[in-house]
Parts: structure tokens; C-alpha cells; sequence
């Protein structure tokens, strides 16, 4: 069967999929891929279903052997890649033959890099997908030694690129008002608005820690309001105030007040925000916030119309497909988002 | 709450962009957990145009929709329908609810923040595992982590605030306590609440045909026991530290 041996690996490997909706009522928020849209992406160049479980990186890859001939693609934060030391290009489909050797470094920009393989990682699914949860006690992280089972692959096409949209680095999020945002007094929903913030050293699956100068963000009855059910992307202040951006592997409840609640589109963003990157959050209306997610789920499913051939030697494609067509220059005028607010 | 004054009860509100809540008081109390429960039942039942799921908190129905399908408005209209159709604090408890008693140790190192609590409760910590050892409270509702339950009512005098600063971690089984209730933990977590108990319950098993322990509406004592006691519970049986599970008649 074809898949990979996994010889060496990074600390923060997982299998990721689109996760578990449904499962709220049992205590088990959704989890899967903390940037859906590179899912998407890998799904769009492999002319595969997004469903499809791939293997999410953070911060660095590993080594990969593989046991017989697969397709692959590689998204997310761009990381240095090579197979059998020949340099791949990031934002690509690949063909990998038996006993080849790939290797995945470290994220150049950005968090997390994913690595797709033709048919998808087939490993056994507990209740209902793939995903390793780590939070809520599914599965593990993928340790050397393990082996990562490629699915039937029904398609045959590689060598495609996609200008990925530039998330890697930070930028505006837009925040729409919830349930508890009239907790939080006017000059302090506005104070939010306007600071500049930076990734702080907390961050993984679950939510990101957002720091700034000055004063925190406190609510009235911060430590005694009932325990309330959380959305991915809502901001929580915790005790002290300080602004964390929970993600899709999150607690379903929790007791410190949330501020408002990132756009799901902007929460890739959030996930791949390096330590150290600048953020700040740009409230919108209901109504903005619905019209911003209909046009990125348009763009989802254009994503397969966006894959384009190879024209060179995919080794000599590395640094365009990394640089230029993530800067936008040639995705920005087709593009429906506003990639030029972002930066 | 915010400059409007109070809110009126029940009162429906926007979750982010994809859901809405349906909250029935903003304190805890038996009817407004016993609305919740029946409410959500009665949206499974009515299958609502558009609806992903819903769940429950311990005092609000949560209802996550997609908006590409069912607009905010028409969710809004459905949920006021079914509000204004019965009297939901009135509701029964659900059907076939168990009880369980748990051996649990309080204070000593596996629970190093009974003192604490018992001090911010006026207490002794004799006292303190006296009145929380017999305590017996139910499941309101599930939440944080996989099979986790929010568990209540305990009485005024364990009305404590969270903690400002996070406890770093408290492992799989630990009960904690703030709010006049508890919580016990499934997993390993960072909490705000006091670690002032340790069971051997294991809430999730993931492995199993029916991998949840508990559900909203069961009810629990967290019995003393000494700490070798419960070490020797805990070895016998590492699925639950001894505890014993009992059908509530209905």
C-alpha cells in the first residue's frame, strides 16, 4: 500500500481533517485542520474531495519515506521541501515513486504546513473523522515510526500550482459583536479596536494569546458570569484581561467573557500568525461579517478553477510559488479578497 | 447588563456569525437548568429548517445554523415560536438519569487546593469535606472537554469567584470548584477553578462503544476517602476509582 514511514518528525504533527461537528452537546468542539482553507487548497491541486484527511505540520515537518508511488501536495506555511534533495515547490501537486525520501523543514512564514497525499491519510476515524484532538483526549501526535496510509487515489494529475492567499504573517481580523461584547463597556470595545497587537508566546490548537501595551480588557462581572458556550474565533479575556482568539480544537463552554468573534474566514489567520506577528482586530456589522464569509466561501469553491500546470521544473518554481504569487501579484486581480488590506 | 439594564428572560442572541442562544436566566438556578434541558430536546424534535446542531449550556440552548442556508431572522422567528408555545421552566427532568457515587480524596497533594477554598469559604477543611463530601448535585450540563460535566447546585456559602490566575494544570479525574459548583475534569487542563478533589472517573473512553460517562440531568456524590484508600480504588479499577453507578426511577 502506498503512504509514508515517518522517520523523523517535528513535535506538533497531526493527522487533521475538517474535524467533528455535531459533537457539542458531548463536551467535543469541532477540531480538525487549524487552516481549513489550506485543506481546501491541497484538495483543489490533488482534484480531491476536501474532506479528505492530510497531515498538518506546526512549525516544522520531518522526514517522510515513501512505501510505494503516491501523488502529493503541500500547503499552508511555506516550508522548505525537498525529495531525494531535489527543492519542491510549496503550493503544488508532486508525484512521489516507492523509496523516495522527502523532507519538510522548518515554516519560513507562518505556522502550519500540510502535507497532502493523493486518496488522503486513510487512518481509522473515531467518531467520524481523523483528526487527532488532542485536547479532547483523540489521538496523538504523529511520532517517528508511524506510518501514514495513503486511500484509493482516483486521479492522476500532478505537477499543478495555486496562488495561495497571503495569511501567514499576521494582519487585520474582523470581528463581529456576540452575546457577551455588551459586557464590555463601549471605550473598551473601542479601545480593542484600535491596539495593536502581537502574537504572544501562547499558542497552539486550542486559541492564541494576543499581547499589548497598556491597560487590559476587562469586563463588569468578569469572574462570576455563567459558563456560556464558545464559538471558534471568539476573543476571551481571561482574568487578567488579556485577549486570547480561541480556534476550532477550543473548549465548548467557558467562563471568561468574550469580547466579539473572529470571522471563521479570518481564523486561519489567527492560526498561522507567527510569534511576534502583528494583529489587530477591525470590528464589522452582522451584516458585513455574513457578506465577507459568503464571498471566502465563494472563493473555496473556486480554489479547483485557480490550480494551474507547472511550467517549469518544479524545482526551479520553489521561490515563485512561494514569493510572487503569494504576494499577490498574479492571484490579487481575480481575487475576491481584499488581499491589499491585509498586509 | 451594558447600558440597556437588565435583560428579559428568555432572550434569544447572536453566536459570531453562525449561531444563536437561547438563554433562559443569567444565574443558576432549577427551573432555568430543567428549561434548558427540555428546550433543546424539544428543537430535536422540531428539526428546524437550516440548524447544524444544537447544545446546551447551563442555563442557554445553543443553536449553530448555516447562514447560507436559513437567514438570522428566520431562525430567530422559528426559535421565538417555540419559546412562546409551553411554559419551559416548568419543564420535567429527562428520563433515564443515573446516579453515581464517587470516591473521591480532598486536600493532600493530589488536590493541593482544598485549604484555599475552604478558607475563601469561611471554612475549616474538615468542614470543607464535610459539606462538599455530602453535597449531592447533578448534572447541568456538559461542556468544556469531551464528557465533561458542570455540576450543582452547592449551597450560597460556595459562591466563590474564579481564580484570577490560571491554575497551570490539573490532571484527568481532578474536581474543581467555583461558582457553587463543580467541575470534573476529563482531561488534563489549565483551569481559573480550585482543584479541591481527585477521583479516578474517566469521562471519555474513546475507545468504546458508548464512549460518554455521564449525561445532563445524572446526579453525583463525591465521597471522602482517605488518599491510599483511593489509590488502591484507583488500581482496581482504572475506569472509574470505584465508583458506583445507579439507575434514578423515574
Amino acid at each position: 500500500m502506498s503512504g509514508f514511514r515517518v522517520l523523523q518528525v517535528g513535535p506538533v504533527v497531526s493527522v487533521q481533517d475538517m474535524g467533528r461537528p455535531g459533537l457539542l452537546e458531548r463536551g467535543i468542539s469541532q477540531g480538525g485542520a487549524a487552516d481549513v482553507l489550506a485543506l481546501a487548497e491541497g484538495a483543489a491541486l490533488l482534484r480531491q474531495d476536501a474532506g479528505l484527511a492530510a497531515l498538518e505540520m506546526g512549525g516544522l515537518g520531518g522526514t517522510f519515506e515513501a512505501t510505494g508511488a503516491m501523488r502529493i501536495a503541500l500547503t499552508g506555511a511555506p516550508m522548505l521541501a525537498t525529495l531525494d534533495g531535489a527543492a519542491l515547490a510549496w503550493n503544488a501537486s508532486h508525484l512521489v515513486a516507492a523509496g523516495q525520501k522527502l523532507v519538510i523543514g522548518a515554516a519560513r512564514r507562518g505556522v502550519y504546513g500540510y502535507l497532502h497525499l493523493g486518496g488522503g491519510i486513510e487512518t481509522d476515524r473515531v467518531l467520524g473523522s481523523r483528526a487527532a484532538h488532542l485536547m479532547g483526549g483523540i489521538g496523538r501526535a504523529i511520532q517517528a515510526g508511524d506510518v501514514l496510509p495513503a486511500g484509493p487515489d482516483t486521479g492522476h494529475e500532478t505537477g499543478l500550482g495555486i496562488g495561495a492567499e497571503d495569511r501567514f504573517s499576521g494582519g487585520a481580523l474582523r470581528i463581529v459583536e456576540s452575546f457577551q461584547t455588551s459586557l464590555f463597556p463601549a471605550d473598551v470595545r473601542e479601545r480593542f479596536g484600535a491596539t495593536a497587537f502581537t502574537r504572544g508566546g501562547r499558542a497552539n490548537r486550542m486559541g492564541v494569546e494576543m499581547v499589548s501595551d497598556g491597560a487590559g480588557f476587562s469586563a463588569a462581572g468578569q469572574l462570576n458570569i455563567l459558563s456560556e458556550v464558545i464559538a471558534p474565533g471568539d476573543v476571551q479575556m481571561t482574568g487578567d484581561g488579556k485577549p486570547f482568539v480561541l480556534l476550532r480544537e477550543c473548549q465548548t463552554t467557558g467562563g471568561y467573557p468574550r469580547i466579539g468573534t473572529v470571522l471563521p474566514c479570518d481564523l486561519a489567520r489567527v492560526a498561522q500568525a507567527g510569534n511576534g506577528a502583528a494583529l489587530r482586530f477591525d470590528w464589522v456589522s452582522l451584516q458585513e461579517g455574513l457578506e465577507i464569509q459568503a464571498r471566502y466561501e465563494a472563493h473555496v469553491k473556486s480554489l479547483p478553477s485557480r490550480c494551474a500546470s507547472l511550467v517549469r521544473d518544479p524545482a526551479d518554481m520553489a521561490d515563485l510559488l512561494s514569493y510572487q504569487l503569494i504576494s499577490g501579484a498574479v492571484s490579487a486581480g481575480a481575487d475576491p479578497f481584499d488581499i491589499g488590506e491585509n498586509t | 447588563m451594558g447600558k440597556g439594564g437588565q435583560l428579559e428572560f428568555p432572550v434569544i442572541r447572536t453566536v459570531g456569525l453562525q449561531g444563536m442562544l437561547v438563554t433562559f436566566a443569567d444565574a443558576l438556578s432549577e427551573p432555568s437548568n430543567r428549561a434548558t434541558l427540555a428546550f433543546q430536546a424539544a428543537l430535536a424534535d422540531v428539526a428546524m429548517d437550516g440548524v447544524v446542531e444544537t447544545s446546551t449550556s447551563l442555563a442557554s440552548v445553543f443553536v449553530r445554523f448555516d447562514p447560507g442556508s436559513v437567514s438570522h431572522d428566520q431562525v430567530r422567528a422559528q426559535l421565538q415560536t417555540l419559546l412562546a408555545a409551553r411554559d419551559w421552566y416548568s419543564a420535567a427532568l429527562p428520563e433515564g438519569r443515573r446516579f453515581w457515587r464517587v470516591p473521591t480524596v480532598y486536600g493532600t497533594d493530589l488536590a493541593p487546593q482544598l485549604a484555599e477554598a475552604a478558607d475563601a469559604a469561611g471554612m475549616s477543611e474538615a468542614q470543607a469535606i464535610d459539606s462538599l463530601g455530602s453535597a449531592r448535585v447533578r448534572v447541568l450540563t456538559i461542556g468544556f472537554a469531551a464528557s465533561q460535566p458542570y455540576l450543582g447546585t452547592l449551597g450560597e456559602e460556595w459562591d466563590l469567584p474564579r481564580q484570577t490566575a490560571l491554575t497551570p494544570m490539573v490532571p484527568s479525574g481532578a474536581l474543581v470548584q467555583a461558582i457553587r459548583q463543580f467541575v470534573l475534569f476529563t482531561a488534563p487542563a489549565p483551569t481559573g477553578w480550585r482543584h479541591v478533589g481527585q477521583t479516578g472517573m474517566r469521562l471519555f473512553r474513546p475507545e468504546r462503544e458508548d464512549p460518554f460517562a455521564l449525561r445532563a440531568g445524572d446526579e453525583m456524590i463525591f465521597e471522602p476517602v482517605a488518599r491510599a484508600d483511593f489509590l488502591r480504588l484507583r488500581e482496581r479499577d482504572p475506569d472509574s476509582g470505584g465508583a458506583i453507578m445507579t439507575e434514578i426511577a423515574s
